[in-house]
C-alpha cells in the first residue's frame, strides 16, 4: 500500500514511531499529486516547496524528541476560501485571482502549530455557492471514481483530494451541506460541525450565521483528529462558543455503544426524491444498526422541506452583504473599463463574479430591499426559529438522527448547472442542520450501480461531536471504509 | 413675512468616542498619526475578517444614554447598513437600526436669553467611522487613509424640538460639553470628531403638522450649523411664498458659498438594506452594570449652570463658565458645601480669576491645587475682614505651592491679620495725617487722588495689614471734621 492511500491515524502512529518520516509521507502525496491532478484538477495552488521545508522541520523536531501532536507532519489540503498568510486565496473566483492574505486564518494557525503540513489550497464553486465545483473561475475538478462526474460542491476539491490521495485529509467549509454532499460523492467522509465550535476567522464569508470550517477525511477517527485540532473558542470570532472540550482517542471500535441508542429517522429526508438505491443503502445500515441494539422510530420534523426556501433567503442576503466589499477598489480584480466611480464598480463586479455568484447576490439584494425584508428575510427567520424547535424536540427523545446524505449520486459534469433549481435541490438533507446550527456527518455506506459512493448522514444535538463521531464510527465498521479509486 | 413660519429642527450628531482601541479590532484610536500606519485586516475590512465589539464603546454609549435622560435597552443590536464608498472597505457600516443601545431621553439647554428649551432624544446608537479619502497633486486619483476605519462613533439623534437657530447652537454646544464631562470624547471639532446632519423644516405658526423637511449632511461646525439652519429657513419661506412646494431631499451646506446645495431627491435616496450583523451577538448589559453606570454620572454641566443662577445668584456668563468645567465646578461645589455661610459669588470668583488663572499657568488640575476646606476657610477669612483680599491671594499662591497648613497657621506665620481693630487704625490714622499736612492740603484743594496716597501710606504703616475700608472710612471723616 502505498503511503499517499492511507489514513492520517495510521500514519501517525508511524510518524510517531519513525517508521516513516514526514519528508517521506509528504514526498508520496506530492508524486500521487504530479501523477493524478491533471486528470483530477482539485488544486489552485499547489505549495510543494513550503510543504517540504515542513516536513523537514517536523522531522527535526521528532528526531530532536519533541512530543507533537497526533496530525505532525500529515500532509493537508485546504480548501480556498480559508485565508493562508502569503499563499494565493481565490475562493476560485475571478475577482481574487490574486489576492494573497496577510494573515492566517484561525484553523490555519492552529494547524501550524499542529505541524501539520499544508500542501495547497483546494478547489471549489466560486465563493462556496454551487454543489458541483463547476462555478469555479479556474477549473473543473473530477470525482476521483468517475472521472466524467462532478465530485460535488462546493468543497469538492476538497473531498476530491482525499479520495484521489493527493492530500491525507482536507478541510472544507459547509453552508448549506457544502462538505457533506461532496464527501457523500466522493465517497469520504465530512464532518460539518456545530456552528461556533470551530472559529470562523479567516474563513471568506458566503453566508455569516451558517457557515462552518469542517474536516474531510477517509476516516471518521482522521475527520475526529482533524477536528480536535481546529475546534475551540476564539476571542477573533464572537460567535465562536465555549463548549465542553472535544477529546479522540485512536483506539478499537465499540459497537456496545449501540445497544439501546436511539436513533430517529425524519420521514422527509426518505421522501420519493431519494434514490431507491441510496435508500437501500440506508436501510442496510439501519438493519445492522437494529442488530446492535439500536432502536429505530420514524419521526417527522414538518418544518424542513421549507429549511431550503430559508436556506436561499438567509445564505443569499448575507452573500450580498459580505460579497459588496469586492468591488475592485482595494484588492482583488479590477476592470480595466471604467471612467468614472459608479463604472468601476459595476464593471469590476460584472467581469469579476460568476453567473451563480451574481444570481444569489441579486437575490440577496432583493430579498433585504425595503417593502421586501419583512416578507422574506424576516419570515426566513422565523422560519429558522421553528426548524431549531423541532429538531430541540426530537434530541429530547432520541440521541441521534439518521438520513440519506444526498437524494441521488453524483451527476455527470455539465448535467445540471444550466438547472439551478435541481441543482439546488442536492441541498435538500443538509441545509436544516445549518440552519438549526448542529452538527452532521456524512460518511460512504456503499456504492450505486455506476460504481458512485452513496452518503448517509448522521445530525447530533449541539456540540456532541464527540456522541456523533463515535456512532458515526460504529457504523462505519459495519459499512467499511471505500478504498481509494483507481484514477486511469 | 419670516415672522409666519416657524423653524423645526432637528439634529443627529455623531461624536467620536476616545476608546484606547477601535470598536472592533485592537488598532490603536488615535487622530494624527501617519496615513495607513494604525489599521489592520480587520479595519480594513479584508476578505475572512471578523468583527469583535470593544465593551468600552458600550459603556461610553450607556453614559452618554444616561447624563442624556434615556431609557437603556439591556438587550441591544447591531445591524448592517450596506452602501458603496470606496472610504468603506466593508461596504457595510455596522450600526444599529431598530434597536440601539439609548432611547426615549430629554436635555434642557440653557439658550443665551437665559430662557430654557427641553429637547428630545430620540435615540443614541453605536457604530463605525469610515476612513478618509484623500486628494493630492503628487497623483492622478484618489488616495485612502484607512486610519479612521472602525473608530468608535456614537450618534445622537434629537426630536424635532429645536425652534431657533440659537436653540441648535446651544444644543450642540451642551452635547459637546457633555461628551468632555463624561470624558468620552475629545470633542474637537477641527479633527472632526464631532459632526452633524442638520433636519430642517417650516411651517406656518399655529400649525399642528410638520412641513416637508430636507436634510443637510456632514455638517463640520457649529457656525456651519447654525448658518445652514438659516439659510434653509429663508430658502424654505421664499418658496412657500411664491406658492412653491417643499421637495424633500438631501442637501450639502456648503461653508464658502455660505448656501446649500441639492444632492439627492428621496426618490433617489439609498436603501441601505439594513439587516441584523450575523457576526455579531446581541449586546446584553446586566442591569447591575448600567446601575453601576449610572451612579458614574455627575450632575452635567447645563443643570449646574442653572442651579448657580437660581440658587447663588451668578450670573449666567460665570455660571456657564464656572460649570463648563468639571473640575472646577466640583471645586466650587465642594467649596459652597462645607460652610453654607460662605459668599457663594465671592468663590465663583475666586475659582474663575486667580485659581483659574494659576491652572492655566501651571497646567495643575483644580484639586491638586486647593482643597474645598482651604478654599472656604480663606474666602471666609477675606469675608470677615480678617485678612485683606491681597493677603487672601498671598495665603493662595502659598496653598499652591503645597503648604499643608491650614489657612490660620498660614495668616499667623504671615503675619497677615488684617488690622481692624477701630482704636489701633484710629491712632494709626492721627499719626499718618499729622506727618502729611501737604496732601490733606492737596485733598482740600481738590486733588482727590490724595486720598489714595493718604490710605497707601497707612497701609505701608500697618505692613499691609490694616483694613484698608476701614482707613479710608477714618480718613474721610477727620477730613471732613476739619
Amino acid at each position: 500500500m502505498n503511503l499517499y492511500e492511507m489514513q492520517a491515524s495510521k500514519l501517525s502512529k508511524l510518524i510517531k514511531n519513525k517508521d516513516i518520516s514526514a519528508v517521506q509521507l509528504t514526498k508520496s502525496v506530492f508524486s500521487r499529486i504530479s501523477s493524478v491532478e491533471s486528470t483530477i484538477e482539485c488544486y489552485v495552488t499547489i505549495c510543494k516547496e513550503s510543504a517540504m521545508e515542513t516536513a523537514e522541520l517536523v522531522d527535526k523536531k521528532i528526531s530532536d524528541g519533541e512530543s507533537l501532536s497526533p496530525l505532525a507532519g500529515i500532509p493537508i489540503g485546504i480548501k480556498d476560501n480559508i485565508c493562508t498568510k502569503g499563499i494565493l486565496t481565490t475562493c476560485s473566483s475571478k475577482m481574487l485571482y490574486n489576492f494573497v492574505p496577510p494573515y492566517d486564518a484561525t484553523v490555519i494557525k492552529k494547524l501550524k502549530d499542529a505541524n501539520v503540513i499544508i500542501t495547497g489550497k483546494l478547489n471549489m464553486d466560486e465563493f462556496a455557492m454551487g454543489s458541483s465545483t463547476e462555478t469555479s473561475y479556474f477549473k473543473k475538478t473530477k470525482n476521483p471514481h468517475n472521472i466524467k462526474y462532478v465530485p460535488g460542491g462546493s468543497s469538492g476539491g476538497s473531498a476530491a483530494s482525499v479520495a484521489a490521495g493527493e492530500a491525507i485529509i482536507s478541510l472544507g467549509s459547509d453552508t448549506g451541506g457544502s462538505i457533506r454532499q461532496p464527501a457523500a460523492y466522493c465517497g469520504v467522509v465530512g464532518l460539518k460541525p456545530t456552528y461556533g465550535s470551530v472559529s470562523r476567522y479567516g474563513l471568506i464569508a458566503f453566508a455569516s450565521s451558517l457557515d462552518q470550517i469542517g474536516p474531510l477525511a477517509k476516516s471518521v477517527d482522521d475527520a475526529a483528529l482533524l477536528y480536535q485540532a481546529i475546534s475551540g473558542y476564539d476571542e477573533m470570532d464572537a460567535t465562536s462558543k465555549k463548549a465542553k472540550s472535544f477529546s479522540w482517542k485512536i483506539r478499537d471500535v465499540d459497537l456496545s455503544v449501540l445497544k439501546g441508542l436511539k436513533i430517529a429517522l425524519p420521514k422527509e429526508y426518505f421522501g420519493d426524491f431519494v434514490d431507491d438505491k441510496i435508500k437501500k443503502s440506508v436501510l442496510d445500515v439501519l438493519s445492522k444498526l437494529k442488530d446492535n441494539g439500536a432502536i429505530l422510530d420514524e419521526v417527522s420534523l414538518p418544518s424542513a422541506p421549507y429549511a431550503l426556501s430559508a436556506y436561499y433567503i438567509i445564505s443569499s442576503a448575507e452573500a450580498s452583504s459580505n460579497l459588496a466589499r469586492y468591488d475592485g477598489v482595494h484588492y482583488g480584480y479590477r476592470t480595466k473599463n471604467y471612467e468614472t466611480l459608479n463604472e468601476m464598480y459595476e464593471n469590476t463586479r460584472a467581469e469579476g463574479f460568476g453567473d451563480e455568484v451574481k444570481t444569489r447576490i441579486m437575490l440577496g439584494t432583493y430579498v433585504l430591499s425595503s417593502g421586501y425584508y419583512d416578507a422574506y428575510y424576516k419570515r426566513a427567520k422565523l422560519l429558522q426559529k421553528k426548524i431549531v424547535a423541532e429538531f430541540n424536540d426530537i434530541f429530547q427523545k432520541y440521541d441521534i438522527i439518521l438520513t440519506p446524505t444526498v437524494p441521488t449520486t453524483a451527476f455527470p459534469i455539465g448535467a445540471e448547472i444550466e438547472d439551478p433549481i435541481k441543482m439546488h435541490f442536492n441541498d435538500v438533507n443538509t441545509v436544516s442542520s445549518n440552519i438549526a446550527g448542529i452538527p452532521s456527518v456524512s460518511l460512504p455506506c456503499g456504492k450505486d450501480d455506476s460504481n458512485l459512493p452513496i452518503g448517509m448522514q448522521l445530525i447530533g444535538n449541539y456540540f456532541e461531536e464527540q456522541k456523533l463521531l463515535t456512532i458515526a464510527k460504529c457504523c462505519e465498521s459495519l459499512v467499511g471504509c471505500l478504498d481509494l479509486p483507481s484514477i486511469d | 413675512m419670516s415672522n409666519d413660519y416657524e423653524l423645526v429642527v432637528g439634529l443627529e450628531v455623531h461624536a467620536e468616542l476616545s476608546t484606547e482601541s477601535k470598536i472592533y479590532c485592537s488598532c490603536k484610536n488615535e487622530f494624527g498619526l501617519e496615513v495607513n500606519s494604525v489599521c489592520c485586516p480587520i479595519c480594513t475590512g479584508m476578505p475572512g475578517t471578523l468583527p469583535t465589539l470593544n465593551e468600552k464603546v458600550v459603556e461610553y454609549a450607556i453614559k452618554m444614554g444616561h447624563a442624556m435622560n434615556c431609557n437603556i435597552n439591556y438587550a441591544s443590536k447591531q445591524d448592517r447598513k450596506n452602501y458603496f464608498y470606496p472610504d468603506l472597505p466593508k461596504a457595510y457600516q455596522i450600526s444599529q437600526s431598530d434597536i440601539p443601545i439609548c432611547e426615549n431621553g430629554f436635555i434642557d439647554v440653557l439658550v443665551d436669553d437665559g430662557s430654557i428649551k427641553r429637547i428630545g432624544i430620540t435615540r443614541i446608537h453605536i457604530e463605525e467611522d469610515a476612513g478618509k479619502l484623500i486628494k493630492t497633486d503628487r497623483f492622478d486619483g484618489t488616495l485612502i487613509d484607512f486610519n479612521r476605519c472602525g473608530v468608535p462613533l456614537i450618534e445622537i439623534v434629537s426630536e424635532p424640538d429645536i425652534r431657533t437657530s440659537k436653540q441648535a447652537h446651544v444644543y450642540l454646544k451642551t452635547i459637546k460639553s457633555y461628551l468632555i464631562y463624561l470624558g468620552i470624547s475629545d470633542a474637537k471639532m477641527q479633527e472632526g470628531s464631532i459632526r452633524c446632519d442638520v433636519n430642517v423644516s417650516v411651517r406656518k405658526r399655529g400649525q399642528k403638522e410638520f412641513g416637508t423637511r430636507c436634510e443637510m449632511k456632514n455638517v463640520n461646525t457649529f457656525s456651519g450649523a447654525v448658518k445652514a439652519i438659516e439659510y434653509e429657513y429663508k430658502r424654505q419661506i421664499e418658496i412657500l411664498e411664491s406658492g412653491g412646494k417643499i421637495i424633500q431631499q438631501t442637501r450639502r451646506w456648503d461653508d464658502e458659498a455660505g448656501k446649500t446645495i441639492s444632492m439627492r431627491l428621496k426618490e433617489d435616496a439609498q436603501d441601505y438594506r439594513y439587516f441584523p450583523e450575523p457576526d455579531l451577538k446581541t449586546i446584553v448589559v446586566s442591569k447591575e452594570k448600567i446601575k453601576k453606570l449610572k451612579d458614574q454620572i455627575p450632575e452635567m454641566p447645563n443643570y449646574k449652570a442653572m442651579r448657580y443662577i437660581k440658587d447663588h445668584n451668578i450670573s449666567q456668563t460665570d455660571s456657564e463658565l464656572l460649570a463648563s468645567n468639571l473640575q472646577r465646578a466640583t471645586l466650587f461645589d465642594d467649596t459652597i458645601d462645607i460652610d453654607d455661610s460662605v459668599d457663594a459669588k465671592m468663590v465663583a470668583n475666586w475659582i474663575l480669576i486667580t485659581i483659574t488663572q494659576y491652572v492655566n499657568k501651571t497646567g495643575k488640575r483644580y484639586d491638586e491645587i486647593i482643597s474645598p476646606k482651604q478654599l472656604s476657610e480663606l474666602i471666609l477669612y477675606i469675608q470677615s475682614g480678617k485678612i485683606s483680599n491681597s493677603a487672601g491671594k498671598k495665603v493662595f499662591n502659598e496653598i499652591a505651592s503645597k503648604s499643608s497648613k491650614s489657612v490660620k497657621q498660614i495668616v499667623l506665620d504671615l503675619g497677615l491679620e488684617q488690622i481692624s481693630n477701630e482704636d489701633e487704625l484710629n491712632s494709626i490714622v492721627k499719626q499718618m495725617l499729622k506727618e502729611n499736612e501737604k496732601s490733606i492740603n492737596d485733598y482740600k484743594n481738590g486733588k482727590t487722588n490724595a486720598l489714595g496716597y493718604l490710605v497707601g501710606q497707612c497701609m505701608k504703616a500697618t505692613k499691609g495689614k490694616g483694613n484698608p475700608a476701614m482707613i479710608k472710612e477714618f480718613i474721610l471723616k477727620y477730613l471732613k471734621s476739619q
